[in-house]
């Protein structure tokens, strides 16, 4: 790793630093340290309380379970980067999913015909958040709280509150939760295509500029706007391209669960808020870094699988869970205080 | 009042050449490279800019100074865009420009460093730089995968921070919140003197500064004059004014109450003009 800044910022303020100034300095640098010591610390602690955990075939299903609020967490991170909140992204992934499912039930119209117009739809959704929040200059905790309820009605309205099995639904829509083995641990094509946005998000933040426009919006609005960066376009884009996230997201949910139903994934907004805490962007904006948002997501998952595997009562895993954010945000105020 | 026709004459120019030191007189030879005639600004009936003229030349600081409310701001907003006059002319290298918003004038080669300084703390003072003016890698990296010449825009940043004489900032990957308030301010006019390639104005640049950071400021500012730039300085505090200022053009009540040089006045006669205590006119030679 290197320190060579850190030692920059030692010679000209010209003090010294304890080992716990060095660890705030790096975690500062690193904001996603912190969260893989504690994701590879469970890992060894389920494996402990039952070895099977640490097998090939629990690696594949934890890896599973992670694929969609990993996904979602994926647009959260986003806007969270920007200094806001989405509390939309469950609403949204269900009405994109109830669409497409609807749409391309029993040979209605052709799977990938009633995706495109799926996440076209969660597309749309984003983008109105964007434009209340980029517009009307409501915050996007407001913005989002309003179309949590509005987009959760829609869709239980459009679908009349029932579930649509997969037998219902072409090959196409339910793809995602296709997949092979390589010895027993099993990869499904959502988990491959939940991969491949982190990494085209991933290089986006963090190779072009559109991703420093991101977090410059998200440190300090009026300086990025006062330096040249069109801050309401960026806001509006990233409210946008989270919705689309979102329609691949919900995608891939059918494929998951084998089913599309409307009141799939009911924690939706609290565990790709928590995964994106956890893994180290600020809630203050301009902090963080994808890779982060991934294993804490891995994080949240493995205590639930961790726990439930060593026999644990359920509810633990929730208090594990609140513990986790509170800690995750306590250091984050830490970190922060470097100067 | 009879003696205004004459202020207005002595702002064209400086007050008089016996003022300006001998080694900078060809400066005020050439055509200013930023020029505003008669500007008036009114919003309702409310004045804020009175007919003012202000000339700057390539290689000079002007210093602005006035009281609050004189239209220091409102000038120097007129000038690079932010606000539109209601009257007057603009003039750059001799065109008439007419800029629409602050983004014209920067392209046009103004730049401006804000008082709040508009730095990203989170983003390394290359980033910072750069910030909505990012150079991408050659070749299809660059076009087609839009990535980013991150070491390149290191480089020249580490360059264009050199160039100002800068010494204790080496690393261009480190985050602006690391540095000390006179770093930043570096890291913000660093960035106006790699882009400004006509005019840089400074916002109140020492206002929140200690001794020796200030002196950094200062000498940095000096470092753009003798680069060639146009250099506008707004300032409250009269000795930085007095130091590092070639011409002082003093606002007062929304018109221009004249231009002085360091040389020509001493600082209390600066004030006494800025508050209105005394006229230039009194004082000019004839």
């Amino acid at each position: 790793m290197s320190t060579s800044s850190t030692d920059a910022a030692t010679q000209f303020s010209g003090r010294s630093q304890s080992p716990v100034q060095r660890i705030q300095e790096l975690l500062h640098k690193y904001p996603w340290v912190s969260p893989l010591v504690i994701l590879l610390l469970s890992f060894v602690v389920f494996t402990i309380l039952n070895p099977r955990f640490a097998t090939a075939g629990s690696m594949g299903l934890l890896i599973q379970q992670t694929a969609i609020v990993a996904a979602l967490a994926i647009g959260q991170t986003l806007i969270i980067l920007t200094a806001g909140i989405d509390l939309s992204v469950g609403a949204i992934t269900i009405l994109s999913m109830m669409v497409m499912a609807t749409l391309a039930m029993d040979g209605g119209m052709p799977g990938p015909l009633a995706l495109v117009i799926g996440v076209g739809l969660a597309t749309l959704a984003g983008m109105l958040n964007g434009l209340l929040v980029t517009r009307v200059n409501l915050p996007p905790f407001i913005v989002t709280l309003g179309t949590l309820s509005v987009f959760t009605a829609i869709a239980l309205l459009y679908s009349g509150g029932s579930s649509i099995q997969q037998s219902h639904l072409p090959d196409f829509i339910n793809i995602l939760g296709k997949g092979f083995s390589i010895g027993g641990f099993r990869l499904t094509y959502g988990v491959l295509l939940v991969i491949v946005m982190y990494a085209v998000v991933g290089f986006v933040l963090s190779q072009t500029a559109w991703g420093r426009y991101v977090y410059a919006v998200g440190d300090d609005p009026e300086s990025a706007r006062l330096s040249g960066v069109p801050s309401k376009r960026v806001l509006l884009q990233v409210y946008t391209v989270a919705g689309f996230i979102y329609g691949i997201a919900a995608w891939a949910l059918i494929g998951r669960s084998g089913a599309a139903t409307p009141n799939a994934m009911p924690q939706a907004n609290l565990d790709s808020i928590t995964a994106v805490v956890i893994g180290g962007t600020s809630l203050f904006g301009g902090r963080g870094r994808l890779i982060g948002t991934l294993i804490g997501a891995l994080i949240v998952q493995s205590f639930a699988f961790g726990l439930s595997l060593a026999g644990v009562n359920q509810q633990w895993r929730f208090f594990a869970t609140g513990v986790l954010v509170i800690v995750a945000v306590s250091v984050d105020q830490w970190i922060r205080k470097v100067k | 009042m009879d003696p205004e026709g004459e202020v207005m004459a002595l702002s064209k120019m400086p007050l008089s050449v016996d003022h300006i030191p001998s080694d900078k007189r060809h400066i005020y030879d050439a055509e200013p490279v930023l020029s505003g005639r008669d500007l008036r600004i009114q919003w309702g009936h409310v004045v804020g800019l009175d007919g003012v003229n202000i000339d700057l030349y390539k290689g000079e600081v002007l210093a602005v100074i006035g009281d609050n409310g004189a239209g220091k701001s409102t000038l120097i907003k007129c000038l690079t865009g932010a606000y539109q006059p209601t009257s007057g002319e603009i003039y750059l290298d001799g065109q008439p420009v007419d800029f629409k918003r602050p983004q014209d004038a920067r392209e046009a080669g103004i730049e401006t460093v804000y008082q709040q300084l508009a730095v990203i703390p989170a983003l390394d003072i290359a980033s910072n730089l750069y910030l909505a003016r990012e150079e991408r890698r050659p070749g299809p990296m660059g076009s087609v995968l839009r990535m980013l010449d991150k070491k390149g825009m290191a480089k020249r940043a580490g360059e264009s921070v050199k160039g100002l004489g800068i010494q204790t900032i080496q690393n261009m990957n480190l985050a602006v919140e690391n540095l000390s308030g006179g770093q930043r301010q570096a890291v913000a006019v660093a960035r106006a003197a790699a882009f400004g390639s006509k005019v840089v104005v400074l916002d109140e640049p020492t206002a929140a500064l200690g001794v020796k950071e200030s002196g950094m400021v200062l000498n940095m500012i000096k470092q753009l004059r003798d680069n060639g730039l146009g250099v506008i300085l707004i300032s409250h505090n009269m000795p930085h004014v007095w130091e590092a200022a070639d011409r002082i053009h003093i606002q007062r009540l929304g018109g221009s109450a004249g231009v002085i040089t360091p040389q020509s006045h001493d600082m209390g006669e600066g004030v006494a003009i800025m508050t209105g205590a005394k006229k230039l006119v009194q004082d000019a030679p004839a």
